[in-house]
């Protein structure tokens, strides 16, 4: 590859692993514009620098800021690269679909947002159903939208207690081997997840993106 | 004689910043608006000729309604104790410690570890801090879980009620609640009338930041100012999340909350008592977690005081509480620095004895502990009193070789209100503390805990009005299904 082409997906790179919103989008279409096929930018310069933003993350580098700023940056990029991918006919493979949002009677959406966003940065199609979302809406949704994982946030540990009825009504409707759930908020444990019938459990934003990608991995198929 | 006692006195905001702080807050409910999603104060708001955005529940409010606002809130609050015989200034630079309230967790005194609280708990923990001298409110400090959630807000008061004296700071789950929470509040009193001469309780109503008031919490603010019961303000900011990420702004953002409050207050009746109140947090960025031990979420406490004092309006600040998950060094610290900082701030009402784990945990132990911690702050605050003319050279009349102050009356008449004594900290002497069993102050607390409860003793009108309250408490339960309340612990009156 020419020099000046590795610069630019270099300065790409950067710009999402610091968070650089504004500057994301441009040097996206720039690496476009000089030749750079859609699905080699994403793959050189997206997917490592969202990586890196996560391993600073877990490093103890970065903070929350950083973590939404590198989300963001990463979408501004993607949204350039996936209409690029379509217009040439061509589609993004989805690293699954997800359900999001917060359970009943809790309106704490920052945790939500936070996972939304990285999920959405890792390649996850995600619909966000917001917060205060009835148990039935995320069943129903993840029906209709045949949806791989329902990830549930709750802050507040009277509310958690009602991701334990999605999982039921899952139950009740004979949809549990086809959904996973998977669960997080600041009173949610994996201990909690386990009782309740969760199939995972993240303690952060970053550790959402592996546990959504190991429970694809046992699904053994997808979405195209 | 008259006596010049300097109060010792923090501040954090120069003045041109205070009133930068009060402007821009008139400037943002006037061209950003509030949320108030509450059809009762919108139309309060409506009359009052404020422009409203119906399909949004936004209200623009104008500088001279808050003004006007302003000048009918009462500047200071008298609340009373069961009886109505004691009164409790909330005003001026008077500082009333309580027990932070609504935990959701217990910190088990022989596991220390977290449960769930139950009847027997609540109670309690009422009792022992009735004994505590130094918090002179309740709260309704602890969710019982064995009652529905849809009453646990009426069954707390009402636990309380039946075993307590000291006046009450509490607050509802659910708008259904606040009527017979009402209720119970004027049986104790005799008639609406009289609850509103003499209120027994605060009720604390949340905004949700950033600028909005919800159905419930709008209600409340309403309900509470027709009946003449004080309504407190706590907005709650998260700095850099659900509010601006400097102090400043988060200060600009919790007075323009505030003042929406007040105004639907003063709406609803001229003159409601209104506490401006907060239980902001420095919001920690890596964790995503709300740390009430954090210097900054003290700073914004001690400066939104600040404001409100400016204001003319009673304050009060959830601070003296802790982050920590045991009662250990942290939490002493922590306590100790919110609790000292509001009584140098003049805070009137500072919630948070007892607490820990960011607002969600109780301690038996703990309570007992900042007792002392408040004792001490309340003190320090009382600054150095004069005492006498002249202050000490006439009491070196008898110097001599072996002269000491012990044996002088000067000594006797003064050292109880010179000192505060502390009634769990370690002042023994080495051997004296080994030969007392090396006690940390967990376990001393654990002992002062049995102590205190043995002294407790039940008001007569809680016995006299038990069976009022009881018949409130028990159709509330029967509406949701729960035939028979859980049984209250016998206590020896």
């Amino acid at each position: 590859m020419k020099p000046e082409l590795n610069n630019l997906l270099h300065s790409l790179k950067q710009s999402i692993i610091q968070g650089q919103v504004d500057e994301a989008g441009p040097l996206a279409r720039k690496a476009l514009a000089s030749g750079l096929e859609a699905l080699q930018v994403i793959e050189k310069a997206c997917v490592p620098a969202i990586e890196e933003v996560g391993r600073l993350w877990e490093a103890g580098d970065y903070f929350l800021p950083e973590l939404i700023a590198g989300a963001e940056a990463m979408k501004a990029a993607m949204t350039v690269l996936q209409e690029a991918l379509k217009s040439a006919g061509q589609s993004l493979k989805s690293a699954g679909r997800v359900i999001i949002g917060t359970v009943e009677g809790d309106i704490h959406d920052i945790g939500k947002n936070l996972v939304a966003s990285m999920l959405r940065a890792s390649g996850f199609e995600v619909i966000d159903l917001g917060a205060d979302v009835k148990i039935d809406k995320f069943v129903d949704m993840a029906e209709r939208e045949r949806a791989d994982i329902i990830a549930l946030s709750a802050l507040l540990t009277t509310t958690m207690l009602n991701q334990k009825k999605v999982v039921d009504l899952l139950v009740s409707r004979g949809l549990r081997d086809k959904i996973k759930v998977m669960v997080g908020g600041a009173p949610v444990t994996e201990k909690f997840a386990r009782e309740i019938g969760a199939d995972g459990y993240g303690e952060s934003a970053v550790q959402a993106v592996s546990v959504a990608r190991s429970l694809m991995s046992g699904r053994g198929g997808s979405h195209g | 004689m008259a006596e010049e006692v300097l109060r010792p006195r923090v501040r954090f905001l120069s003045q041109e910043a205070v009133e930068q702080i009060i402007d821009e807050a008139f400037e943002l409910l006037e061209e950003t608006g509030l949320f108030v999603e509450n059809e009762e104060a919108l139309k309060l708001l409506e009359d009052a000729g404020q422009k409203i955005d119906r399909a949004r529940y936004r209200v623009y409010i104008k500088r001279d309604l808050v003004e006007q606002s302003l000048k009918t809130c009462p500047s200071e609050i008298r609340l009373f104790d069961l009886d109505g015989s004691r009164e409790y200034l909330v005003g001026q630079d008077e500082v009333h410690y309580d027990p932070g309230s609504a935990a959701i967790k217990i910190l088990d005194s022989e596991t220390q570890k977290e449960r769930e609280a139950r009847t027997s708990d609540l109670v309690t923990l009422y009792r022992l801090v009735e004994t505590l001298e130094n918090l002179d409110f309740q709260s309704t400090a602890l969710v019982s879980t064995d009652v529905p959630k849809e009453i646990a807000d009426i069954y707390r008061l009402y636990l309380g009620l039946l075993f307590c004296r000291k006046p009450f700071v509490t607050g509802i789950f659910r708008v259904e609640s606040l009527r017979p929470m009402l209720d119970l509040l004027v049986a104790v009193r005799g008639d609406e009338k009289r609850l509103a001469e003499k209120p027994l309780a605060i009720f604390d109503a949340c905004p949700s930041p950033p600028l909005k008031w919800s159905r419930l919490t709008a209600q409340s603010l309403v309900d509470c100012s027709r009946m003449g019961v004080p309504s407190e303000l706590i907005p709650m900011g998260l700095t850099g999340a659900t509010s601006p990420v400097t102090l400043a702004g988060t200060l600009v953002q919790q007075l323009a909350e505030s003042f929406g409050g007040l105004v639907i207050c003063q709406l609803a009746r001229p003159g409601a008592p209104v506490i401006f109140g907060g239980s902001p947090a420095g919001f920690d960025m890596r964790k995503g977690t709300t740390p009430m031990g954090a210097p900054e979420t003290m700073m914004i406490d001690c400066a939104f005081a600040q404001v409100a004092k400016h204001l003319n309006l009673p304050t009060h600040a959830y601070m003296g509480l802790s982050d920590s998950k045991l009662v250990d060094a942290q939490a002493g610290l922590e306590t100790a620095m919110g609790a000292t900082l509001a009584a140098l701030a003049g805070i009137n009402v500072v919630s948070g004895a007892g607490m820990l784990n960011f607002e969600s945990t109780q301690s038996l132990e703990k309570l007992v502990i900042d007792n002392d911690i408040c004792g001490q702050c309340l003190r320090l605050v009382r600054g150095i009193a004069l005492r006498e003319k002249p202050l000490a050279r006439h009491l070196f009349a008898e110097l001599g070789p072996d002269f000491n102050f012990l044996v002088l009356s000067h000594t006797r008449k003064w050292y109880r209100q010179e000192h505060y004594f502390s009634s769990v900290l370690d002042r023994d002497v080495y051997d004296t503390w080994t030969a007392l069993g090396r006690l940390d102050i967990f376990q001393r607390a654990s002992r002062e805990i049995t102590r205190r409860l043995s002294l407790y003793q039940r008001p007569g009108l809680c016995l006299e009005k038990s069976g009022e309250l009881k018949k409130i408490m028990t159709a509330c339960a029967a509406s949701c299904g729960l035939k028979e309340l859980p049984a209250v612990p016998e206590v020896q009156t």
